[in-house]
Formats: C-alpha cells, sequence, structure tokens
C-alpha cells in the first residue's frame, strides 16, 4: 500500500519528465548535426530561403489573426442566443476533422477541377476542361492559409468557450449591456482582458502550428519551393544523408522563426493592452456594431462549417464515384470498385492506425489520471504544468527528426510501438487539456462522505471518481484518438517508411492523381475519430441512462 | 405616464407559470420583490433588463416613461442593474470602471472632473487610480452604485445588492443607495425583510401578492 502510494506520487513527476526528456533528445538529436556549420552554408544558398521564411511568417500569422479574429466576433456577437447554439453544434464536431483530410476535402472543392469549378461550368466560366490555374499550391500559401484557419476556429472556439466561465464573463457581459453597451463593444471592453488571458496558450499552439505543419503544407501550401517545414522533411527523408545538415540547420531556422513570431505576438500583445482600458472609460456605446459584426460572424461561421462540410462530401463521393467527367457536378455513375479494390489495404492500414491511437491515448490518460489523482491527494497544485504544452508550442520539425535519430540508436525505429511512444508525446498535452478541468471540478465533498464512511483513498478512486468522470475521461481518449490519428510527421519519420497510417498514406496518395482512393483514405481517416468520439458521447449515457444528474451536463432530456 | 409599469407580466418555463405581475413603480418610489430563493425573483430581473434565456417565455408589457420597453435590447432600455457582488472589472481601475459607465463624450478633463466628483460624493476622493481588489466591501458597493447612475438610467434594479455586505455596512449602503437614486423608480430584490423595511414602499411576492413586513 506504502509502496503503491508512493508510486503515485510520483507520476507527476514522472509525467514531466516523460515529456521533457525526448523533446530535449529530439531538439538536440535535430540540432547537433548542424554544429559543424556546414549546414547553415548550405541552406543560406538555398534560393528558396527567403521566400520560404516569409511564408512560414505570412501563413502563421495571418492565419492565426484571421482564426482568433472569427472566434472573437462569434462569440462576441452570438453567444447566448440560438443561432450560437447551432453553429457551435456544427463546429464543434470538426475539431476531430484530422487536418489531413480537411485539407484533401478543402482540395477536392477548390481545385480548378474540384466542386466550386464544376458548378460553375461551362455556364459561367466557359471552361469544358479544368482551368490551368494555381488555386492550389499557390505560391503565396492562401489555400494554405485558409485551410488553417477553417480548421483552427473550431478549437479556439471550443477553447474559448471552455474558458469563458471561469472570467465570470456572463456578468460582465450583463453589467455592460445594462449600461448600453453594444454586444461587441461591452465584449471587448468588459470580457476580452480575462478572456484572452486564458486563451494566450492555444493561440501559440496555433501560431506555432501554421507557421511550421508539414501534412496541410504539402496539401494546400506551395510546391516550388515549398514551405520551409516541409523542404526540412524533404531533406531529412532523403536517402542519402549528405542533406542531414542543412536540415538540422533548417530546423534550428525553423525554430527561430517560431520564437520570433511568438515573441512579435506578445510585444504587440503589450502594446494593445492598455487600449481597453483607455477605451472603456471614454464610455462609448457602440451599438451601432453589433449587426455588422453579428452578419460577419454568420457568415464566417457558415463559410467555414460548409466549405468543411462540403470537403468531406465531396471525398465520400470521390470514393464511390465512377465516371467523373469535367463540369459535371455529380458523378455518371456510383461504384464499389475503389472500395473493394482497395479495402484489404485500408483495413490493415486502418487497423496499424487504431491500434497506435489505443495505445498511445490510453498510455496519455492512465498517466493524465495518475498525475491528477497524485496531485489531489497531496492537494497542493502540480508544479511546472506548463510544460506539458511544450509539444503544442514546439515545432515538430525541431525535435521529430531528433527523436528520429534518437529511437533509430536504440535500435526501435520502424515498429508502431514506436510511433506509437512518439505519439503519447503530441497526444498527452491534449488528454490532459480534455481531462483536467472535468477532474478538478469534481466535487472533493463526495470524496470527503466516502472518507468518512471509511473508504481508502484508492477505493475512493476507482470506485466514486473515476466512474463519475467516465464521461470526460471517454471524450479525452477520444480527443487523444483524433490527435494520433491526425499525426504526420511523427508517424512518417519513427514509421521509417515500414508503419503506414492512414494520415501518412492519405499524404503521400495527395500528390498522385487517384482522387477516388484518396477519398476513400481520407474517410477513413476522419472515421476513425468520429467513431470514437460517438462512443464517448453514447457509452455514458447507456452507463447512466437512470441517472439523471450524471447526464445533467448534456443539457435536459 | 412617468415611472415603471409592468402590464400583466407572466413569465413561464414549459407550462409552469413562475410569475404574474402587474405595478406600477414611480419615480422615487420602492417596490420590492421578496421571496424564498428560487422563486423567480431572478427570472423577473432579467425579463425587465431583456435578458431573458430561451427556457422562458413572457407575455404582457413593460413600459418605461411612457415608452414601450417589452422588445427592446438589453442596452436600448436604460435600466440600471446592480447585483449581489459589485461586479466591478478587475482589468480596470476604479476610475476606468466610472467612465465605462458615464456616457461618451464631452472633452477629457470634463469627464474627469465627472468622476472626481462622483467619488468625492461617495467618499472615496482620490481613488480613481485604484485596483478596485485593493478596495473595501463597502468601497466597492458604492463604486458599483455610482457607475450604474453615471449612465444616466431611467429606472434601477437591485438584485439583492446589500447581501453580501455586513451588518453595519448593510443599513449604510442601503440608505446611500436609496438616496442616491431618489429620482428614479427602482425595484429592489430581496428575502431579507429588513431590506424591505427600509425601502420603504410596497412590497409584493412574485406572484404579485402584497405582503407585509
Amino acid at each position: 500500500m506504502t509502496r503503491r502510494r508512493s508510486l503515485l506520487a510520483l507520476a507527476p513527476g514522472l509525467m514531466l519528465a516523460g515529456l521533457v526528456l525526448p523533446i530535449a533528445a529530439g531538439l538536440l538529436g535535430t540540432a547537433a548535426p548542424a554544429v559543424s556549420g556546414k549546414g547553415f552554408g548550405a541552406l543560406v544558398q538555398w534560393p528558396g530561403l527567403p521566400y520560404a521564411t516569409a511564408l512560414s511568417f505570412g501563413t502563421g500569422l495571418v492565419s492565426t489573426l484571421v482564426a482568433l479574429a472569427i472566434t472573437l466576433v462569434l462569440i462576441a456577437a452570438l453567444e447566448g442566443t440560438r443561432s450560437f447554439v447551432r453553429f457551435r453544434q456544427a463546429l464543434s464536431p470538426l475539431l476531430a476533422l484530422p487536418h489531413a483530410a480537411a485539407a484533401l476535402g478543402l482540395a477536392f472543392l477548390i481545385s480548378p477541377s474540384g466542386w466550386i469549378s464544376r458548378a460553375l461550368s461551362p455556364w459561367a466560366t466557359g471552361w469544358d476542361a479544368p482551368p490551368d490555374l494555381l488555386i492550389l499550391n499557390d505560391p503565396m500559401g492562401l489555400a494554405m492559409t485558409a485551410g488553417l484557419v477553417a480548421k483552427e476556429v473550431p478549437f479556439l472556439l471550443l477553447m474559448a468557450l471552455a474558458a469563458l466561465p471561469q472570467t465570470d464573463a456572463t456578468r460582465h457581459q450583463m453589467v455592460a449591456v445594462s449600461l448600453g453597451y453594444g454586444r461587441v463593444m461591452g465584449f471587448a471592453l468588459a470580457t476580452l482582458p480575462a478572456l484572452y488571458a486564458r486563451l494566450r496558450l492555444p493561440v501559440f499552439a496555433v501560431l506555432a502550428y501554421g507557421m511550421t505543419n508539414v501534412d496541410m503544407a504539402m496539401i494546400l501550401g506551395p510546391n516550388l519551393p515549398p514551405t520551409l517545414a516541409v523542404q526540412i522533411t524533404d531533406w531529412m527523408s532523403a536517402p542519402s544523408l549528405a542533406h542531414v545538415p542543412t536540415a538540422a540547420a533548417g530546423a534550428l531556422l525553423q525554430l527561430a522563426l517560431v520564437a520570433v513570431a511568438l515573441g512579435l505576438w506578445l510585444a504587440v500583445e503589450l502594446l494593445l493592452a492598455p487600449l481597453i482600458p483607455a477605451l472603456a472609460a471614454r464610455g462609448l456605446r457602440c451599438r451601432a456594431l453589433d449587426r455588422p459584426a453579428a452578419a460577419l460572424a454568420r457568415l464566417a461561421a457558415l463559410t467555414i462549417a460548409g466549405s468543411l462540410g462540403a470537403g468531406m462530401a465531396g471525398l465520400a463521393i470521390w470514393s464511390f464515384a465512377g465516371l467523373w467527367p469535367f463540369a459535371n457536378a455529380l458523378p455518371q455513375s456510383l461504384s464499389l470498385q475503389t472500395w473493394t479494390k482497395a479495402l484489404p489495404d485500408l483495413a490493415r492500414t486502418g487497423l496499424t492506425t487504431l491500434a497506435i491511437a489505443l495505445a498511445a491515448s490510453l498510455a496519455a490518460l492512465a498517466i493524465s489520471l495518475a498525475a491528477l489523482e497524485a496531485e489531489a491527494r497531496r492537494k497542493t497544485p502540480l508544479r511546472a504544468e506548463g510544460l506539458i504544452y511544450l509539444p503544442l508550442i514546439l515545432p515538430q520539425v525541431a525535435f521529430v527528426p531528433g527523436l528520429q535519430v534518437l529511437a533509430l540508436s536504440l535500435g526501435a525505429k520502424g515498429s508502431a510501438a514506436t510511433v506509437a511512444a512518439a505519439h503519447l508525446v503530441f497526444v498527452l498535452p491534449y488528454v490532459w487539456l480534455s481531462l483536467a478541468p472535468a477532474f478538478r471540478g469534481w466535487n472533493p465533498q463526495i470524496g470527503l462522505a466516502a472518507a468518512s464512511l471509511g473508504t481508502p483513498p484508492d477505493q475512493i478512486f476507482w470506485r466514486l471518481r473515476l466512474p463519475m468522470l467516465l464521461a470526460p475521461a471517454l471524450t479525452a481518449l477520444a480527443v487523444g484518438i483524433a490527435v494520433s490519428v491526425g499525426q504526420y510527421l511523427p508517424s512518417l519519420m519513427l514509421g521509417g517508411g515500414r508503419v503506414e497510417t492512414l494520415t501518412t498514406e492519405a499524404v503521400a496518395l495527395a500528390s498522385g492523381g487517384n482522387r477516388r482512393l484518396i477519398g476513400a483514405t481520407a474517410l477513413m481517416q476522419m472515421a476513425l475519430p468520429a467513431l470514437a468520439f460517438a462512443l464517448a458521447i453514447a457509452a455514458p449515457r447507456l452507463a447512466f441512462a437512470n441517472r439523471r444528474a450524471m447526464l445533467a451536463e448534456r443539457g435536459p432530456t | 405616464m412617468t415611472g415603471l409599469r409592468i402590464d400583466d407580466l407572466r413569465i413561464c418555463r414549459g407550462t409552469e407559470e413562475l410569475l404574474r405581475l402587474s405595478a406600477h413603480v414611480a419615480p422615487g418610489e420602492v417596490l420590492t420583490i421578496m421571496g424564498p430563493s428560487g422563486c423567480g425573483k431572478s427570472t423577473l430581473l432579467a425579463a425587465l433588463i431583456g435578458a431573458l434565456t430561451p427556457a422562458f417565455s413572457a407575455q404582457g408589457r413593460i413600459w418605461l416613461n411612457g415608452r414601450n420597453i417589452t422588445d427592446l435590447p438589453t442596452a436600448e432600455r436604460h435600466i440600471g442593474l446592480l447585483f449581489q457582488d459589485d461586479v466591478l472589472f478587475p482589468h480596470l481601475s476604479v476610475a476606468q470602471n466610472l467612465g465605462f459607465g458615464l456616457r461618451a463624450g464631452g472633452p477629457r478633463n470634463t469627464r474627469t472632473a465627472r468622476i472626481e466628483a462622483a467619488l468625492a460624493r461617495m467618499g472615496l476622493a482620490g481613488f480613481g487610480p485604484r485596483d478596485p481588489a485593493t478596495l473595501s466591501g463597502g468601497q466597492r458597493a458604492r463604486v458599483a452604485l455610482m457607475r450604474s447612475l453615471l449612465a444616466e438610467p431611467a429606472a434601477l434594479l437591485l438584485d439583492e445588492p446589500f447581501s453580501r455586505l455586513d451588518h453595519a455596512l448593510r443599513a449604510q449602503i442601503r440608505s446611500l443607495t436609496f438616496a442616491e437614486a431618489k429620482a428614479l423608480p427602482v425595484i429592489l430584490v430581496t428575502h431579507d425583510p429588513e431590506d424591505a423595511r427600509a425601502a420603504g414602499g410596497p412590497v409584493i411576492d412574485p406572484m404579485g401578492r402584497r405582503l407585509t413586513v
């Protein structure tokens, strides 16, 4: 008993060490080949460098700014209204959509031979064949920026809605409005400062991801030259080792760029922060802002939900399409041929993906529960909790290649277990983020009541706390599965070409032209997280079907 | 007709009728709604300021100084609201909180002068630059009251605004509030008979029945 309890007490420390050590090793392993200096020379001579640097800044900052603005306007103009409930219901499931599947869906929508072009041709455009336009993979990275915005708004929205109740927002807003303020102005002056303080970390994660992501950039981003992160990945995975020092130098540059962008963002925050109190003191009510802001918010939410939804529908239809010549809005015939041909491969890849996702998320859930329970028992808040979020802010290209080196030297490269271990680093923060508020919000008086009846702490955990937290625990597990299924770079690098996941397959197919196979693969890729979330919602309802208080948080039935 | 008139206001949740009320509150009068918690007092306040959640349905009319405000959004009703706690904005200084309430416009020094005059009136001269978190409960209550009044409301709703104050302070803030709001129709919601007595006006329950305290 004593021994077990002391093991549990170590859980928070072990968790943080288990995150920080691989990241540190990964960073070192990635950077080491650059030490000779040769890499930097080669990097500077790469003609694409200035462009890739500008692209990293541009797409990252613009997509973050636009996604944040849409999220805030949505909340400011519509929170508490009936239409907000609908937008929330439409946008939240999109969080589970893997980045690659979202990007592929968008690509099917906006490419010269995509749905929009088909819908307008030939009657409006006069096109009888797909036009030779660079809509997709455009050199400015506009398609990629749009894809990032569409994918990040649901994330930021859910993060903001989770933070809102902690900021006394409802009453602040009520005071502002009863003093005559418009919704939007009242939100900006009275609610935003406290909300933003809690939203900063997710915003930073979005910014870092936007600057450095590989999978969306490969599908929607520019090709010649590609983004810095994609180029680094290419150098790293080239068969000859000649480019490894260049890649290492590039990874260090990418890390520095993210640091500079985060610093820049913080500096602008510092400059803007005093404006809000100064503006508040002027008493401007700005009620006229509400109508246009609400219209803008509706338009943005509809566009995002509509385009991602249409993208998914496009993927599904392509996977069943027979002959589908250009300018036809729908295929001339439907067939199961794609699925019957691809299913054996897809099933195998899907099972590998699922096994990796389950292993990583179950481990992350167990670790999080142990660390949270240890925290609850010693009754002092966890130290250095912020470290958990490190993997969300560090660019993957800056440390995943180092993890690959580490795995290689341990002789563990190229197995599903290795990939799962690498996924754990990225799954854990999200599982923690999803689970910790509910775990910490559990009414401690229930534990106290049980303890006063003579129940030992382990029993309280297993028989009371965990069953009562079944719904959030399963949601956290589903979040973990969604994150794992969506991982591209860690699966590619740690898998070493021997472990195929649905995501590595989907991205690899993207550059080819087989739309039917792309559709089928992407559909499988989004089905796994969707299934996980459906189970996470259904299981507690079945388990507690006749326990109204256990289902109360899900609203009146 | 001046004052706040409630014309056969009925609020239901589903088929359950929570309150039914007709009343007229003249300027300078305090109408007290009293009842135990959960009896629909807060629902009434939400209906009066136009912040009823979609779970409730309301019928009837509300008039303020002869204007039908039943369907106006909260921001256009000119009804001030004081909560149980002060709900001062933690990121603004005391003066900025008051400036938030003060109607927009006017040169900066006029605004500053009005804020300083309001502070002096509350016995808080020189408190402008302070962080609201460093104020005592009574001081915060006075700032919140002043913030509401600087917006020049046409009526004032009080949602148990004295219940968090200790006994000695409560009487003081209460008489200050009624004195400052003396030109306005005031509706006070409370479960404390002493508040109701001090208000001096009629006392009713959410179904409109007259109570004696």
